[in-house]
């Protein structure tokens, strides 16, 4: 499908000032930021930084203290009705009836986002086929496993076809394999739409989103494009030598600003970007017996850590 | 959209065996209530045929058992109200409701409405039973037809307390004892007036019981509507206060 270009500068999300207290602790605190559709903006924090209480606030589920939030041209907080037209959303726990089938879930949700009958019936079919749920739909929604209860609650997010998805934490008590597919779930439906979603979980975010925010103590610390982070280039280099030569000789390399040892002759090379001592390492190779080379990527990986430790710092 | 929420919740009670078993018990003690006024009744009736302006069947008959239904069906409506909004704020899925198009009022009325015609489904078994009646004697319909709207329009106000006293706290049980409390209290209430000599019509008016009787004596009275309409009137206000006040403190 063509997509026009003016279509995918389209504000979906445009968030100003967000704040919200509890106490006098201020656990989202002046938080801005827009999303566009085709965008998917993963926050990343750690627990306790204050996504879920945003997403939230996002939803109308809760009432900011400041701020405004517009939801594809609607103030939510003005007309919450019709702003709420537009958005899905899972919360951490998906809101399910366990007394319900999937199909009397799906129905229920359905209706109360304005769907009638008969739309809602097709709407039900296709999204289970989607979220691969045709053959529980009769199963009772408290006998499902967590997996599928997940999914459940991604069909009902979804189900009203809007335009701007929000999920909490998406993928969280799943096993591996349930969690890949969870992702690439995500990662079809939210094509020609825009979706938040919040991860403790890098590889996830790294994986899914196109736009990070690290959040923190309720603040937004960083708005980074995975594009951008990827064609940064690499500042460290893993090597592993059969022979290694006396450290110093090694830090001796053009380039080369400091060196991580990382026992059994694995080391961590750390230098200058665009500067890395490939090749006067490969000309040395056979009397070293170079064994591995490789420039690590994980600038997000970094940012987070640091973000942590940071956190810790001020506690 | 209030209906979609009226039918959900009519419809999740007939899920579980919950509303069955209201149903079937209060049927079975009704019942048994209905075979020993009759049977008295068709002791009485000898003398009564001696009396001038003697009560009818409707009289000695109708009238008691509706008394002895509205006690039971004021047990039975905190085992239904106290799920409404505790359950679901303690199982999270209120956030489905939060975060779909709906407004707090829709919200409210809707699970009121569910509720509600739950127990107009059960005033209207209990009503079969007296009007089995009229195929052997006199039956005074409109006495019977004032005492079924008033044991509805009485289970409706009590309705409405039990929904917003379940919106105040996460713990289904919490919300049954306190609507139970607040209901026996407001039966009860109009007894301080008669027992102490405190004449007090504020706490007669305020009595659930004093504007049922009328309805029993077969008497309409606009007053008794409006009280009953008020009551209800204005704890779904307050349930709707609540919950809109919920969005700015969980």
């Amino acid at each position: 499908m063509r997509v026009e270009k003016h279509m995918m500068d389209e504000v979906l999300v445009q968030v100003e000032g967000l704040t919200r207290c509890h106490g006098e602790v201020r656990v989202v605190d002046d938080i801005s930021f827009t999303l566009r559709r085709g965008q998917i903006l993963g926050f990343l924090g750690p627990n306790g930084a204050g996504k879920s209480t945003t997403l939230r606030m996002l939803v109308g589920v809760l009432a900011p203290d400041a701020g405004q939030i517009i939801i594809n041209g609607v103030d939510l907080l003005d007309q919450p009705i019709r702003a709420k037209q537009v958005l899905g959303y899972l919360p951490e726990q998906p809101p399910l009836y366990r007394e319900l089938t999937v199909d009397e879930q799906l129905h229920y949700s359905a209706r109360l986002h304005g769907l009638n009958r008969r739309a809602s019936h097709q709407a039900a079919t296709r999204i289970k086929q989607r979220c691969g749920l045709t053959d529980v739909s009769r199963r009772l929604i408290g006998y499902l496993s967590k997996g599928y209860r997940q999914r459940v609650g991604i069909a009902q997010a979804v189900l009203h076809d809007p335009t701007v998805m929000v999920l909490d934490e998406p993928t969280v008590g799943l096993d591996p394999l349930q969690s890949r597919e969870i992702r690439e779930l995500i990662g079809e439906l939210s094509q020609e739409r825009g979706v938040i979603l919040s991860s403790h979980l890098l590889t996830e975010v790294q994986t899914l989103c196109t736009h990070v925010q690290m959040m923190r103590m309720g603040r937004l610390t960083q708005t980074v494009t995975l594009a951008d982070l990827e064609r940064q280039p690499s500042t460290r280099l893993r090597i592993g030598l059969h022979t290694p030569p006396p450290l110093a000789l090694l830090e001796r390399l053009p380039g080369v600003e400091q060196i991580d040892d990382l026992g059994q002759g694995y080391f961590c090379l750390h230098h200058a970007a665009n500067a890395a001592p490939t090749a006067s390492l490969i000309q040395r190779a056979g009397d070293w017996g170079l064994q591995e080379l490789t420039p690590e990527h994980s600038h997000l990986e970094q940012l987070f850590v640091d973000l942590i430790l940071k956190t810790e710092m001020d506690q | 959209m209030i209906f979609v929420i009226a039918i959900h919740e009519w419809r999740s009670l007939f899920l579980s065996p919950l509303a069955w078993s209201l149903l079937a018990v209060t049927q079975g003690l009704l019942a048994w209530m209905f075979i020993l006024l009759v049977d008295d009744f068709r002791n009485l009736q000898g003398r009564l045929v001696a009396l001038d302006h003697a009560p009818g069947v409707t009289d000695l008959v109708v009238a008691p058992l509706f008394r002895v239904a509205a006690w039971v069906l004021l047990l039975l409506v905190p085992l239904l109200t106290m799920r409404l909004f505790s359950q679901e704020r303690r199982s999270r899925t209120l956030d489905l409701l939060l975060s779909a198009p709906v407004g707090t009022p829709a919200m409210v009325l809707g699970k009121y409405l569910g509720v509600v015609t739950f127990f107009i489904n059960a005033v209207g078994l209990i009503t079969l039973m007296p009007l089995s009646l009229a195929m052997g004697a006199p039956l005074d319909l409109g006495k019977l037809l004032a005492g079924a709207l008033g044991l509805t329009l009485l289970v409706a106000a009590a309705t409405a307390a039990g929904l917003y006293l379940s919106t105040l706290t996460t713990q289904p049980t919490v919300a049954a004892v306190t609507t139970l409390g607040l209901l026996l209290a407001l039966w009860i209430v109009d007894a301080a007036s008669t027992a102490q000599g405190i004449s007090s019509d504020l706490l007669s008016y305020l009595s659930l019981r004093r504007h049922y009787d009328s309805f029993l004596l077969g008497l309409f009275d606009s007053s008794d509507l409006a009280y009953y309409f008020l009551f209800s009137l204005a704890f779904l206000g307050l349930a709707m206060r609540r919950l809109d006040d919920l969005r700015l403190r969980d």
